[in-house]
């Protein structure tokens, strides 16, 4: 089990807070909450060690598509890239 | 001979009857109180077949939720005796007639005995003297007010056997143990478990096998007082949460009923 | 009709066993009353997983979610099965039990409170053994103590079912609910296949799996009290109905004499095929009551 954290700068920022997914085999919970400061402020607690490369470049990507600022909470119990990236872009429609 | 019935004869000697070969029952006394004891003995001759080594089966539940209304009902108008269960079961029956026949509501129907006992002023104790598994012990002694254990080796505590547990979780027996010392819950011994804020301090110093008049006699002290106390307090098993252990080991369960008390409107 | 079934026709059902744990709870609510109580971002979660490397949830597996069934006061406990099996740990069971705790003093102040628990759940939660084991115990503490008062109503829907130490809570509901898909028992067929040997049980033989403990046979030997279609808005139907009913003269889990006696038959005889004790032991006695109060609510325009 693994924690990382990450920060992105963003333009907009989420409007309310959202949970989305759950905490099974293959897939992850989001915790979405708006962030006075500004920018995104991402932890993750994953099940499998060593992926951090991976779970920066998929950040990476959605926040370059929706730059939305807030406070992401992950909780990840070994979704592939395609789900997170899923789960990421469902909570940000909620958000906003 | 099983602890079981070693502790019942201990305690009741000749008020001791077999309504059913697996289930004794004595009418004794504690201080000079009315109380029923019952324990779960092995059957070799059963003709439940997953049920011969004193698991909790289907016999057994149905046996013991009659025996304990019974002492209930019978008392409505006097005083309420106390009902001793004497604890030393490793489980509940494993097998396909049980299963089919619906355990599941015949464990059920023992607990609601034991609980409706509670709820009706008759203090409830339990007294581990074996080992207390999982669904068995749902049943038949975690209902109680108190909760008293001997300090043994042989008295356990745990939702299912160590092998069988090491499998479903996909870990060694060894990692298991391992894992116990930090995480107390996974504990089997009756040291951790009481550590938990669940039961009595352990009764100590005891013969557990084959106990003398000074052995006894600790254990009906402490009975006594056990169901002294449950006369006097509610009749919920709030205690389990008010104890030290509890504000050690139970806090989650403790600040999960502060916030629902806060939210629930 | 024989069985609590529904006449609307099929395109406009809506998967109740596809529903994750909170949208259950919100179909068994009335309409706009759902309201969740320690949800996720109260971030109350399990202590004990993170020390085995095990990802907790955010809820722990449970939602608590209070509102109203047909107009009064109710609370819905239910139980997450993607997460960790929907196993019980000491968060998520202390929240079911802490709920129906809050229910009981609710009803002693004259505010009674409308109990269903959705079942979908294997028991406890083994990396939390003896904790998980406790709070079970307090929830049944609590369903004994609100059920001679307020009726208790469990679902169990499947694809999980209902077995463990909840099979215990299952068998203490005043009505019990449920669909074809589900499957109730005390021990799983894992389980005993690993305490017994194949021969007991093979777990791997699903119609024998289903032929013991599905909800038909569960159903048709008066275990449960009623069987609905996968449909989630039959299933809030059932839950009101049940409700309607009021509390149960005597609950099955008091009846010792007759139970007593079936068992002691059952050994003696042992049946070959589970499908015989639908015979010798028959329908609960509410399911038909049960069954015209669905179809009356069905039939009453909206």
């Amino acid at each position: 089990m693994e924690s990382l954290s990450f920060s992105f700068e963003t333009e907009l920022s989420a409007e309310r807070r959202v949970h989305v997914g759950v905490v099974g085999s293959g897939d992850l919970e989001v915790l979405l909450e708006p962030r006075e400061e500004g920018g995104a402020e991402v932890s993750v607690l994953t099940s499998v060690d060593g992926y951090e490369h991976v779970w920066s470049r998929v950040l990476d990507r959605f926040f370059s598509r929706r730059p939305l600022g807030g406070r992401y909470e992950i909780r990840d119990f070994g979704a592939t890239p395609g789900v997170v990236s899923l789960r990421l872009a469902q909570a940000a429609a909620e958000a906003s | 001979m099983s602890r079981g019935r070693t502790w019942m004869k201990a305690l009741a000697g000749d008020a001791v009857e077999a309504p059913v070969p697996s289930v004794l029952c004595a009418d004794g006394e504690v201080d000079g109180c009315t109380a029923r004891f019952l324990a779960v003995v092995p059957d070799p001759e059963s003709p439940f077949q997953r049920a011969r080594n004193g698991e909790l089966g289907l016999r057994e539940a149905w046996t013991l939720a009659r025996l304990v209304r019974e002492a209930a009902e019978s008392d409505l108008s006097g005083s309420r005796r106390a009902i001793v269960a004497v604890v030393d079961l490793p489980g509940q029956a494993y097998g396909r007639l049980e299963e089919t026949a619906a355990l599941h509501l015949a464990l059920a129907a023992a607990s609601d005995a034991y609980a409706t006992a509670r709820l009706a002023g008759h203090p409830v104790v339990a007294l581990i003297v074996g080992e207390a598994l999982s669904g068995g012990f749902l049943a038949h002694g975690f209902q109680a007010n108190r909760i008293l254990a001997l300090d043994d080796p042989g008295v356990t505590v745990h939702a299912m056997h160590e092998e069988a547990a090491a499998r479903v979780t996909m870990r060694t027996v060894a990692d298991l143990r391992r894992l116990a010392d930090s995480v107390p819950p996974l504990a089997f011994d009756a040291a951790t478990w009481a550590s938990l804020g669940m039961c009595e301090p352990l009764i100590g110093g005891v013969d557990v096998e084959d106990p003398g008049p000074d052995d006894v006699r600790t254990v009906r002290q402490r009975l006594a007082a056990s169901i002294s106390e449950a006369r006097d307090s509610p009749r919920d098993l709030s205690v389990r949460l008010a104890s030290e252990g509890a504000r050690e080991n139970r806090q989650a369960s403790i600040a999960v009923r502060a916030k629902l008390a806060e939210q629930w409107g | 009709m024989t069985r609590t079934g529904s006449w609307r026709p099929t395109l406009a059902r809506r998967s109740f066993i596809e529903l994750p744990a909170r949208e259950r709870s919100r179909a068994i609510l009335d309409e706009g009353t759902f309201r969740e109580l320690l949800g996720p971002f109260d971030r109350l979660m399990s202590p004990w997983l993170p020390r085995q490397g095990i990802v907790p949830q955010s809820d722990d597996g449970v939602v608590v979610a209070r509102g109203e069934i047909d107009g009064r006061a109710a609370v819905v406990l239910a139980v997450e099965s993607a997460f960790q099996g929907g196993s019980i740990g000491e968060v998520g069971g202390s929240k079911m039990a802490g709920a129906l705790e809050l229910a009981l003093r609710d009803y002693d102040d004259g505010r009674p409170v409308r109990p269903v628990i959705l079942f979908e759940t294997g028991g406890v939660r083994l990396q939390e053994a003896n904790l998980g084991l406790a709070v079970i115990a307090e929830l049944n503490a609590a369903v004994s103590a609100l059920r001679p008062v307020v009726p208790v109503v469990g679902v169990s829907a499947g694809m999980v079912g209902c077995f463990g130490g909840m099979g215990i809570t299952a068998g203490l509901c005043s009505y019990l609910i449920l669909t074809r898909q589900a499957r109730l028992g005390l021990n799983g067929p894992q389980v005993i296949e690993q305490e017994a040997g194949v021969e007991e049980f093979d777990s791997e033989d699903r119609a024998l799996i289903y032929a013991v403990d599905g909800g038909e046979q569960r159903f048709e030997m008066g275990v449960a009290d009623a069987l609905v279609d996968d449909d989630a808005s039959l299933v809030r139907d059932t839950v009101r109905a049940a409700f309607s009913l009021g509390v149960p003269e005597v609950h099955r889990s008091q009846e010792f004499g007759r139970y007593g006696e079936l068992v002691e038959r059952a050994a003696s005889s042992p049946p070959t095929d589970p499908a015989s004790l639908r015979t010798s032991w028959g329908r609960s006695e509410v399911s038909q009551r049960l069954a015209d109060a669905v179809q009356e609510i069905e039939e009453t325009p909206a």
